[in-house]
């Protein structure tokens, strides 16, 4: 299908988007790789009044990396932070999400912020920003202000943002040099949306594991000085705490399987 | 700021397999639809129209896009490059279309520029790719009809450690 009609207003600088979105927020989408959203007003499940298209705006393209970690703006694709150098060392675990966001085609123009705004329940990078303990900046006219990903995801495709903000910039801090992670994804389709995706860092004693897919938005459990024979109790609790969704890809119970199954192994892969 | 109207066709120029060019589309116009319908090109083919099947794959400044994820609009002063920029100037086929050609890699055709663009990203890298790379890269391309395997061996012959030199 074609996208219902709608007016493009391309900004020159970031201050004219917050104006325009001050303005005309209820009517609008800001789009920047447009990989979710494009799909999203083809299928005309949504059909705003205008597109604000921040793509062009070098002020969003800013890519810092360091031992603090990675800082990207809205307009930084996937495939930008993918290539660079210097992630295996600060953050591998992200290049390792990140391949699994998409496929190289979408990576070239879908961004990391726009991820986390579309803020699918299975995606990789909310769930990433969830694990890491990262955090995303909003803006608007009257100021900004910053959430962590628990404060910024409400729900199923819902975030905190308001239809006057912009999100200008996320940060995911780095992994310590001791930390261990690892990385799983299920879905029937490389590519494919995750029917589960986990993540886990294991770093002095404490074991921290981040699960997409079976909850609104991502669900981050935090244990310390963890007992081998305490996992399968521990995430079954954790699978039935998250409950899971029945759609099209799977059922509830399956998703909860998982999370008990690919779960355990993960947690014992990482600390081996 | 710049602002485009609904409903109203705009100017978008860009650069098309090598090509200045000129067309008009209203902001809502697909990528996809504009090369085809209104520039002309389509060999560019069009499939789900929603992201999944990469029939529509074409280069944006040297980085293989899905056309029907891309307004018009957003190409204006980029660099697009179609199936039709990959024969040579003489009309041979390029060496990904003559490797596809030699093994058989297309049935009914119709995910065949996808497949050849996605691929054409990875060989003006002038890199070797290895066999899960190259499905890695192609697992953005549906093909109903030859089950992958042609496509594979063609793309590794062009692409692959023991492969042809690139162009």
């Amino acid at each position: 299908m074609k996208p219902a009609p709608f007016s493009i207003h391309i900004p020159d600088t970031v201050e004219e988007a917050l104006a325009c979105l001050s303005k005309e927020g209820e009517d609008a989408r800001v789009i920047a790789g447009g990989q979710s959203l494009m799909a999203m007003l083809n299928m005309r499940l949504a059909e705003p009044g205008i597109l604000v298209d921040i793509s062009r705006l070098g002020e969003l393209k800013g890519i810092e990396l360091g031992p603090d970690g990675l800082t990207v703006g809205a307009a930084v694709t996937q495939a930008e932070v993918f290539h660079h150098p210097d992630l295996p060392r600060y953050i591998p675990i992200i290049r390792e999400a990140l391949s699994h966001v998409g496929h190289i085609q979408t990576r070239n123009r879908g961004t990391i912020c726009g991820s986390l705004c579309h803020a699918d329940p299975s995606a990789e990078m909310p769930l990433m920003l969830a694990t890491l303990g990262g955090r995303v900046t909003l803006a608007s006219t009257s100021g900004s202000r910053e959430l962590s990903a628990s404060e910024f995801q409400t729900g199923l495709l819902e975030t905190a943002r308001t239809q006057q903000e912009l999100c200008v910039s996320a940060h995911f801090p780095s992994l310590p040099e001791t930390a261990k992670w690892g990385f799983r994804e299920i879905s029937r389709r490389d590519g494919d949306f995750a029917i589960v995706a986990m993540a886990c860092v294991a770093d002095q004693g404490t074991v921290r594991l981040g699960v997409s897919g079976v909850s609104d938005a991502p669900t981050v459990e935090e244990w310390s000085n963890l007992m081998a024979g305490d996992i399968p109790d521990l995430l079954n609790r954790l699978a039935w705490k998250m409950g899971g969704y029945d759609d099209i890809h799977a059922s509830a119970r399956y998703r909860r399987e998982l999370v008990r199954r690919i779960g355990k192994k993960l947690i014992e892969e990482v600390l081996a | 700021m710049k602002v485009l109207q609904q409903g109203q066709k705009y100017s978008v120029e860009f650069v098309l397999n090598g090509e200045n060019v000129e067309g008009f589309a209203e902001p809502r116009m697909l990528l996809s639809d504009f090369l085809r319908h209104e520039i002309g090109a389509t060999g560019t083919h069009v499939g789900c129209e929603h992201g999944v099947c990469g029939a529509c794959t074409v280069l944006m400044d040297g980085k293989a896009v899905r056309s029907c994820l891309t307004l018009a609009h957003q190409v204006a002063g980029r660099e697009i490059r179609t199936i039709e920029g990959l024969a040579k100037p003489n009309h041979d086929f390029g060496a990904l279309q003559q490797s596809f050609h030699e093994h058989f890699a297309l049935q009914c055709g119709y995910c065949t520029p996808g497949m050849l663009m996605t691929l054409s990203e990875l060989l003006q890298t002038g890199k070797r790719y290895t066999e899960h790379e190259v499905r890695d890269a192609l697992s953005g391309n549906i093909c109903r009809c030859t089950g992958y395997r042609e496509i594979v061996d063609a793309a590794m012959v062009v692409l692959g450690k023991e492969g042809k030199v690139a162009e």
